[in-house]
């Protein structure tokens, strides 16, 4: 199955809106290029009817490698996660899916 | 950051299209994002992430009022996977300053 890319968007873009084809293509780059800067300034992302896009920090944590069984700590972190919001969680939860 | 907020920090970015328009394109491309998800089909930005859904089994809840007991059917939820560019652009983050 074919997923959504950037090329898809700028195509809708074009065809729904009437942006010319490099402004289509640059809205979306800097759709996806401002929410990563607000996320790296440590800033959370809320789209409404979206979801929101949060920043946890991480301490440092055991691990292992999982080949050899060897002892080395996973460092302390920033990593991102997703909350969707209601509007997209509802949209989605009735989705059949077509592989049982 | 709210979504009003980065279609001004768009719209200042770029000289041709008026915040009308950055408007306009930025709802159109997260309803096409959430029709993807809806009809179950995946959405993939290199260097963003990835968005997919995920199968919740059917579990036994409870009404947090009553406290009876209610079947919950199977459903999906959406889920996002950030890819490695925005892992290390956010981590890095926490290193400096």
């Amino acid at each position: 199955m074919q997923a959504l890319t950037k090329s898809e968007m700028a195509e809708r873009l074009y065809e729904e809106l009437g942006l010319n084809k490099r402004e289509a293509k640059e809205v979306v780059e800097l759709f996806f290029e401002e929410i990563r800067h607000s996320l790296e300034d440590n800033e959370q992302v809320k789209l409404s009817g979206f979801g929101n896009f949060d920043l946890r920090d991480k301490s440092q944590r055991p691990g292992r490698n999982p080949k050899t069984g060897e002892e080395i700590p996973i460092s302390a972190r920033r990593v991102v996660t997703f909350r969707p919001g209601q509007k997209l969680k509802s949209r989605v939860e009735t989705y059949v899916g077509t592989e049982s | 950051m709210t979504k009003s907020e980065l279609i001004e920090r768009i719209a200042s970015r770029q000289q041709q299209l008026s915040v009308k328009d950055v408007e306009l394109a930025i709802k159109t491309i997260l309803e096409q994002m959430s029709q993807t998800l809806a009809m179950g089909e995946r959405i993939e930005i290199r260097g963003f992430g990835s968005f997919s859904l995920h199968y919740r089994e059917p579990r036994l809840g409870r009404n947090p009022k009553t406290g009876e007991t209610v079947q919950l059917a199977g459903k999906y939820v959406p889920h996002f996977k950030p890819g490695k560019e925005m892992r290390e652009r956010v981590n890095e983050s926490l290193h400096k300053r």
